[in-house]
């Protein structure tokens, strides 16, 4: 309790700070360059000077973390992956030359690389045929919210929860995981899933789509209800099913909000790093960069350099995205 | 939406999909529930799914000492219950490990040397030897018992216990508060300037903010992992301080924190801000008086996504927090236990429901400004 109310302190504390700070700054730049009762051309210079400094005392603060937490390190990361362990020898592009020589790489990029189709695909695709059928049926409000859930919890906490699902009792003893549990009522043998090469893969994505799905679908059923009805009512007066309502009238006008979708699982899944520590610590072919980058950060004291680069690996696929993402933003404010 | 008429086969068709899918959701989390207040030994040998029924278990214990015996006639007498006055039935017991179910239940035994042993449904048992019993420990008994099904909260009294969650909860509070109200604050204002004020190169600054949003973590990790060494060197704490992760999380939450709210705040009257302008007011008074109230919406919005991620966060908490007994968060604890019992899902279950509880409460009861928060962030 007493370090709770520590805490409590310290954020009374730092609002304080923070209101101090902007209440402070802001009365501090009225007194140096006041603008009542003066005569007109100090009035008119004042105000300039006053109007020109006033946005950055209200930026300060938010620069000055985002300069420290991103800009900074990300520069850092790039010098660091040409330096050695300790991050203090210049070592060319030697981190590099290991990367590309590296099977464990390889495999994480693989594996990736497969998460990347795998997850966006199937959540974007169940989001949408959820957000679809809900938006049809009365309890549908119900449905999405039960089915939105898992966004809440962590995926370390998931991970508990699927590790239980696929649980496996070796011999004849009863099944206590659901999936061997099914396994075994229709007259199979059961597995141990986790350390199944290659299809460990997906069970583990299962975990992620479990996640995100329920973000997809409520982007999407958002994105649905935004669709004139005039659209939908003139393909029923022409005859269409639905089937081609969905796919040739429905979809085309949500793609902008489906490609938005996608990108943010695709940043997602390129970070995802607590399911795979959880469930099999990259053991048995399931390593992911994310992984591999902590791992290398911590292995043995820790080697800076590799850790480096693998994470300059994985800033380099966000890259396209991130263009896009500006590029869209921009369009956006101009239309403003 | 698709005009169908009520009754037609594809709607009823909907309705069981939705149903599947929904049941297919819901039921990990279910699974999970059920098993952290179940008896451990029934957790270990039953299905969660067959907590409601009676589950056999086979069992071993071991009868009274020999200093209770009681001399019946010619025979020396140790009388005393399986099952310790817990509900259940015995159906078979044996006195040796590789025949543990050798007799039914009230059949009379015969053991070496003339001993008996002969046991009841209820769990009563009589051990009967002509010579006295000696030793110190009882007879080994094993038996197979039909137990009805126990519900109980003694997992969660473990593990809020021994287990050291009681402990994490706290520091999971501890972390979460501050590093979800100071972004808003710092947020805020800097919203409100890229909105509404003008000044050179704010296009270029939202441009890099939503360029930031993206930028994957493991980028910052390495750098700041060294100069947090550095700071606490120099200040003579630590790296792993409260104050370190705080900014950490603000830091990082920043980015959405200035996106999501400069759209909102962009988006309200323009003449609401114009009038106070010509009144007099200054930005400060604009911000404070007008521009705070009415974006009430996205603030809340904002806080919930960044208190979930804040308390769901593991990565974050590694790295700047370490995981020593006294800093370890939620997340962390339960990493650690997956660890060191995995096998024990009494344990796990029970652990893994005291991380995700109060998140699960937050997002039920203020799922609105959650849902308001993602479409403002990502739609568009």
């Amino acid at each position: 309790m007493a370090q709770l109310a520590s805490a409590l302190m310290t954020m009374i504390v730092g609002i304080l700070g923070c209101v101090v700070y902007f209440y402070g700054s802001n009365i501090l730049l009225d007194k140096i360059f006041p603008t009542k009762n003066r005569p007109a051309q100090d009035v008119a210079r004042n105000l300039r000077i006053a109007n020109n400094v006033r946005p950055w005392l209200f930026l300060g603060p938010a620069v000055l973390l985002l300069t420290f937490y991103l800009f900074y390190p990300v520069i850092d990361s790039i010098r660091l992956s040409f330096f050695d362990r300790s991050g203090d020898e210049f070592v060319g592009i030697s981190n590099y030359v290991w990367l590309f020589g590296n099977d464990e790489f390889f495999e994480s990029f693989q594996n990736n690389m497969l998460w990347l189709i795998v997850v966006p695909t199937m959540s974007t695709f169940l989001g949408l045929v959820i957000a679809t059928m809900t938006d049809r049926i009365w309890w549908g409000n119900i449905a999405k919210s039960l089915i939105f859930m898992p966004m809440a919890i962590s995926f370390i906490g998931a991970s508990v929860i699927w590790k239980f699902i696929y649980d496996f009792r070796s011999g004849g003893d009863a099944q206590i995981g659901l999936l061997n549990a099914i396994v075994v009522f229709f007259g199979g043998e059961p597995q141990n899933w986790i350390t199944m090469p290659f299809w460990n893969n997906f069970f583990l994505m299962v975990i992620l789509i479990w996640v995100q799905t329920g973000f997809a679908m409520v982007i999407l059923s958002a994105a649905l209800r935004g669709i004139p009805d005039e659209t939908i009512e003139a393909a029923v007066l022409d005859g269409a099913s639905g089937v081609q309502i969905f796919f040739k009238i429905m979809v085309p006008q949500i793609w902008g909000t489906i490609a938005v979708v996608w990108t943010t699982i695709t940043i997602l899944v390129l970070k995802v790093f607590d399911i795979v520590l959880a469930m099999t610590n990259g053991q048995w072919d399931t390593q992911v960069l994310a992984n591999q980058m902590f791992d290398w950060m911590f292995r043995g004291g820790g080697d800076f350099g590799r850790g480096a680069v693998v994470a300059i690996v994985i800033m380099v696929m966000v890259i396209p995205i991130m263009v896009w993402n500006i590029k869209r933003a921009n369009a956006e404010m101009e239309g403003r | 939406m698709i005009t169908s008429s009520k009754r037609s086969p594809l709607t009823y068709l909907v309705h069981a999909t939705v149903l599947f899918l929904v049941v297919i959701w819901t039921i990990p989390t279910a699974g999970l529930f059920i098993s952290s207040i179940r008896d451990k030994d029934q957790l270990s040998v039953s299905g969660w799914w067959t907590a409601l029924s009676t589950s056999e278990q086979r069992i071993v214990t071991r009868a009274n000492d020999p200093e209770t015996q009681t001399k019946e006639g010619d025979l020396f007498v140790i009388r005393g219950n399986l099952l310790e006055g817990g509900s259940g039935v015995v159906v078979k017991f044996g006195s040796s490990s590789l025949k543990p179910e050798a007799f039914n239940v009230e059949t009379l035994a015969e053991l070496k040397k003339g001993k008996t042993l002969q046991v009841s449904e209820n769990g009563d048992y009589v051990l009967s030897s002509p010579d006295e019993w000696r030793g110190s420990r009882g007879q080994r008994i094993f038996y197979t018992a039909e137990i009805p099904p126990r519900f109980t909260l003694d997992n969660y009294r473990e593990v809020l216990g021994t287990e050291g969650l009681g402990q994490s909860f706290l520091n999971s509070l501890t972390v979460t508060i501050p590093a979800t109200v100071i972004p808003i604050l710092v947020a805020a204002f800097a919203a409100y300037a890229l909105a509404w004020m003008r000044f050179p190169g704010r296009a270029l600054l939202l441009a890099s903010v939503v360029g930031l949003l993206v930028v994957p973590l493991q980028m910052s990790l390495i750098p700041l992992l060294k100069s947090y060494n550095l700071i606490g060197e120099f200040f003579g704490v630590g790296s792993k301080t409260y104050v370190g992760i705080w900014l950490a999380h603000t830091g990082f939450g920043l980015p959405l924190a200035i996106y999501l709210l400069r759209n909102y705040i962009a988006g309200l009257p323009r003449e609401i801000i114009e009038s106070a302008r010509v009144d007099g007011a200054s930005d400060f008074d604009i911000f404070r008086k007008i521009i705070l109230p009415l974006s009430f919406p996205a603030l809340a919005s904002f806080a919930i996504f960044q208190f979930l991620w804040v308390w769901n966060d593991l990565l974050i908490a590694m790295v700047f927090l370490g995981n020593n007994e006294e800093h370890l968060v939620l997340t962390g604890q339960l990493r650690e236990l997956l660890g060191s019992r995995g096998g024990n899902w009494e344990i796990l279950t029970a652990s893994a429901f005291i991380t995700i509880i109060i998140p699960l409460c937050v997002f039920f009861s203020l799922q609105r400004y959650l849902v308001r928060g993602l479409l403002a962030g990502s739609v568009k």
